[in-house]
């Protein structure tokens, strides 16, 4: 059972059809009973950093996502889910992530050239940095579909795959049992939906 | 670096794909459900659903089927037609539209684009101009390119894209149905006056004409059509080959 933890934070519609496609055993919940009994939990959200990390902590979850993933349990972010395993973003402020990854999340503004439009959104080739199970079915340069203004920085540590827009730019983490994708697996097509199979599958990590 | 992106766009009518179209291994041609599927599966980059219908009825009927294409289809979707209020974004977007796409209902009500902006961000609000030339300037029409609004394109673009449109489609009405190439005059004009993506139409007609498009244009970012690409004549894949064959880095 797959835990997709519903905290108010965006349109869970695609990602629970993409799994329901993928034959995934899905829950939505936002009770921490169900997310501790889950096989797995995805940690979806888009909007601002501060606004969700707020949301996350009014119900506790923060916690619960932190006990799990020290018990070993997989995670996957998306998104500004992804986002919110960081130590802290700078987006309007100064914000406390869940601390799960090393790095930080800044904005793209000043530091990409100034002739790129942001938000980076569109389809984006993935460079490979590391191997990982996440990776298994995709080949390198395919493409995932972005929508993002901020991005992680300083997490070499966790860093699998970037996209190139005027620098490379992180699009995949992963660390132990904790993992992200700053990109829609769930609108990046069959490449998108083979990143969510191989996350749902038994193996270890 | 991020690719261009094609899309095809798709007029539904009565819960059918409007415009007979004809693929080998699509079972019924006018689904809106199996011709979505159908170029998810080759190539599109995303996909527009466009609502041409009128009563209240047929609206509830669009967005059951609308909710039917979101669960099968795994790429960006946006729908337009018949948006006017910031519930007609709530009621597609919670059938797992991304993107919304608003025409004459900002005309009607400007300050349409900015509430919805601030509600679901500006990536999810498309501004879709219809524009046509008059005495020598480019103006905004509505409803569907048949009324003249005598507003100026590039100022009412600007507006626009000021009060939180993400994202530009500019349907040239000189163009359109012509199929002797995309208006390179007029897309140029919007692409030097605005700052986020620019989406061409109206008047492909070969492969030749999305080639022109990217080569003439470099920072436009997509390019979309209906019936070159619902009558076969340009098939997707063969599209992106050709682009990329002209170093157009495309998603293949």
């Amino acid at each position: 059972m797959i835990a997709v933890i519903d905290y108010g934070v965006g349109n869970l519609f695609s990602l629970c059809s993409s799994l329901r496609y993928i034959g995934a055993d899905t829950v939505v919940t936002a009770d921490p009973a169900q997310i501790r009994a889950a096989d797995k939990i995805i940690l979806p959200g888009v909007g601002a950093f501060g606004d969700a990390a707020d949301k996350l902590r009014a119900g506790g979850l923060d916690t619960v996502v932190k006990e799990e993933a020290a018990a070993g349990k997989e995670i996957l972010g998306i998104c500004l889910g992804m986002q919110l395993l960081f130590e802290k973003s700078y987006e309007y402020g100064e914000h406390a992530g869940l601390g799960l990854l090393k790095g930080r999340v800044v904005d793209m503004n000043g530091r990409i050239p100034e002739n790129l439009m942001i938000p980076h959104i569109g389809w984006n080739g993935m460079i490979f940095k590391r191997k990982h199970k996440l990776l298994r079915y995709l080949r390198e340069g395919d493409c995932v579909y972005f929508v993002h203004s901020f991005y992680a920085e300083d997490c070499e540590e966790s860093l699998i795959a970037t996209a190139e827009y005027g620098r490379e730019l992180t699009a995949i983490v992963a660390k132990d049992n904790v993992m992200g994708c700053q990109f829609h697996p769930e609108k990046s097509g069959e490449v998108g939906l083979n990143i969510l199979r191989a996350f749902c599958e038994e193996d270890a990590i | 670096m991020i690719t261009k992106r094609i899309i095809p766009c798709l007029d539904v009518k009565n819960g059918r794909v409007v415009k007979g179209v004809n693929f080998e291994g699509v079972r019924d041609v006018s689904s809106p459900v199996d011709l979505g599927k159908y170029y998810s599966d080759h190539g599109a980059d995303e996909l527009v659903f466009y609502d041409i219908t009128a009563s209240y009825e047929e609206r509830a009927l669009f967005t059951d089927i609308l909710r039917r294409v979101a669960e099968t289809i795994f790429i960006p979707l946006t729908v337009g037609g018949g948006i006017n209020t910031v519930e007609d974004f709530d009621r597609v977007l919670k059938c797992g539209a991304d993107k919304v796409s608003v025409n004459s209902g900002a005309i009607r009500n400007p300050s349409l684009v900015g509430e919805a902006a601030r509600k679901y961000g500006d990536q999810c609000v498309v501004l879709s101009a219809d524009v046509k030339r008059v005495d020598g300037s480019f103006r905004i029409f509505a409803k569907g390119g048949r009324e003249d609004t005598g507003m100026e394109a590039i100022s009412w673009i600007k507006k626009c894209v000021n009060m939180g449109a993400g994202e530009v489609v500019v349907n040239s009405i000189d163009t359109d149905g012509v199929k002797q190439g995309f208006d390179i005059e007029m897309l140029r004009a919007v692409r030097e006056a605005v700052k986020v993506p620019v989406i061409a139409s109206g008047g492909a007609g070969s492969m030749a004409d999305f080639v022109r498009l990217f080569k003439e244009i470099p920072d436009i970012d997509a390019g979309l059509a209906a019936s070159v690409f619902h009558f076969g004549e340009i098939q997707i894949p063969d599209l992106k080959r050709e682009l990329r064959r002209n170093d157009i880095v495309v998603r293949l």
